[in-house]
């Protein structure tokens, strides 16, 4: 299969300090990965790069078989950075913010045509907010905020999504429907990148994970990357990991992972495990 | 009527109520970028910029708008690059600002012939604005609200979030300096009116009503621009009378406006809270 985006021996830093070095990474149309690492290893920087947004020291990062200019993201890419960046006390609404990744395809006038309306609203609808879409954006959840802005990535119709923590802050049950919409979204042939710190989600939802710091220490299947070695490279601490058939419950102490093995649980046997 | 229309009978006054209506509806428009973007202090930082170049242009006999406006645009981009190499953006605009205010004052001191001219620029001097200076701000509001309308989407967008604006086309780069250059330009034409100390608060308040009373950045605009015209109006109209300073009068009414809106819409707000059912339908 021909690669949709590919880093070639990339290394990014800021000032005089290298952030991550001699990465090489290839992702395929319809292929939905998860960027492991943990805080400060240089996973946001590896997404900026992806995206032309940070100039690399050395190496290319080629999208769609063109090399991307730094200062220039190209156009079928849709991006969702940390909901931290934003000012959410931001006078417009939701409606508006999804517009706002039609930009390319826009004339200059300065209210939305019907066309353009009817696309957002139909994204709006698709990712379960079409409610709360003349809302201020500041008036949403956190969940319904990083499903707006799901929702601009995917208006203007990329091949591939980059998501920058989008289950971070969120409860485990807006995480499970975020991750099932992406899960859907690649099986329709988006490629889907997602970063995050949330090991047992991505083990659950995700079948192909990078895992990462300070440059990219293995990539696979979870069940095959996820031993304690991998870990405690990744992560720099050692990690417990439970394998339960086809599952991986991943945790830094054994009463955290009993914890997630009987949330794992369905919950009629959840009721009967609480001496666990 | 004839009371109320007699300052009108005089060309003067007429030139400085239509002035101050142009110039408080550009600032109302353009201060719903300067506040939503969090940018008064360089907004204000740049009007005292300005003065310098004032100053310099008179001396060097150049023309006031050009000078100054080319002055408060460099001192606008010297603000950026320097927020881009390791220095505070606050600290930048400290710095760029207070050195091209000082230069003014050097200037000044070492000539000392000015002095009136000097406390027109610190405090405006909307009654005294020529024919010229009436034709010069026509241009400039047309010009400037033609540029927003035409880049109202990149300029939001840029405005909300920059970096997504990048990916999805944007020209940042370009919307940073063409909005240095769009609020370099608002300044120095509407100096005249509040003068450098007060030229804030008519970029700043009517931004800030018209928050209190719209969620929706376009409408903000609409209510600013809308608030801005109609106070400079009046505020203008009512130092005739009051025998007070025009832009004191401005600023004053404003205030005055902000705090009734505050009131108005903490009011509201109470109430609405108060209408809410004290029961959650679980079903």
């Amino acid at each position: 299969m021909e690669s949709l985006l590919e880093i070639k021996q990339l290394t990014c830093g800021y000032q005089t300090q290298p952030v991550f070095s001699n990465a090489n990474l290839t992702l395929y149309p319809g292929q939905l990965s998860g960027l492991v690492g943990s805080s400060g290893s240089g996973k946001t920087t590896l997404i900026k790069a992806m995206l032309g947004l940070v100039h690399p020291w050395q190496g290319e990062v080629w999208f769609r078989g063109k090399r991307l200019k730094p200062g220039a993201p190209p156009p079928g890419v849709g991006y969702v950075p940390q909901v931290e960046t934003v000012d959410w006390n931001f006078p417009v609404t939701a409606e508006e913010v999804v517009m706002m990744g039609r930009y390319r395809a826009q004339n200059f006038l300065p209210w939305s045509s019907r066309r353009d309306r009817i696309i957002a609203g139909e994204l709006l609808e698709r990712v379960g907010i079409a409610h709360v879409a003349h809302q201020p954006i500041g008036d949403l959840s956190g969940g319904q905020q990083q499903r707006v802005f799901l929702a601009r990535a995917l208006v203007g119709n990329p091949d591939i999504v980059l998501l920058d923590e989008p289950t971070s802050g969120s409860d485990l049950h807006v995480q499970h429907e975020l991750l099932h919409l992406l899960a859907e979204l690649s099986q329709q042939g988006l490629s889907v990148l997602l970063s995050t710190h949330d090991l047992n989600s991505v083990a659950t939802h995700l079948p192909w994970v990078i895992c990462f710091n300070h440059g990219i220490v293995c990539q696979g299947q979870p069940i095959d990357v996820f031993t304690p070695e991998t870990l405690k490279q990744t992560f720099g601490a050692d990690m417990l990991v439970m394998r339960q058939q086809d599952r991986i419950i991943i945790s830094s102490d054994a009463t955290t992972l009993l914890h997630e093995l009987k949330n794992s649980l369905p919950p009629a046997l959840q009721q009967n495990s609480k001496s666990l | 009527m004839d009371f109320l229309l007699k300052p009108f009978q005089y060309e003067f006054f007429t030139r400085a109520i239509l002035v101050g209506v142009m110039s408080g509806l550009l600032c109302g428009v353009m201060g719903v970028y300067v506040t939503t973007r969090r940018m008064s202090y360089i907004a204000h930082g740049l009007s005292h910029a300005i003065l310098g170049g004032a100053v310099l242009t008179y001396v060097l006999g150049l023309n006031f708008y050009v000078g100054s406006g080319i002055w408060g645009f460099g001192a606008a981009l010297l603000i950026q690059y320097l927020t881009g190499r390791r220095v505070y953006s606050d600290a930048a605009i400290g710095i760029v600002t207070t050195a091209c205010f000082a230069l003014g004052v050097a200037v000044i001191s070492t000539y000392r012939k000015f002095s009136q001219n000097f406390e027109a620029a610190l405090f405006g001097n909307v009654l005294g604005v020529s024919p010229t200076d009436l034709w010069v701000v026509t241009i400039v509001t047309v010009m400037l609200l033609g540029l927003v309308f035409f880049f109202y989407r990149p300029l939001l967008f840029w405005c909300f979030d920059r970096e997504v604006a990048q990916v999805q086309g944007v020209p940042v780069v370009a919307m940073d300096t063409l909005f240095a250059l769009m609020l370099a330009t608002l300044l120095v034409v509407t100096l005249q009116v509040l003068g450098v100390t007060l030229i804030i608060s008519a970029v700043v308040i009517p931004a800030s009503i018209a928050r209190l009373l719209s969620n929706h950045f376009g409408f903000m605009m609409l209510i600013s621009g809308g608030l801005g015209a109609s106070i400079s109006f009046t505020g203008i109209y009512l130092s005739y009378y009051f025998d007070v300073a025009s832009g004191a009068s401005v600023v004053l009414l404003s205030t005055l406006v902000f705090a009734g809106a505050l009131v108005w819409t903490n009011y509201r707000r109470r109430a609405k809270r108060y209408d809410l059912p004290l029961h959650i339908d679980h079903s």
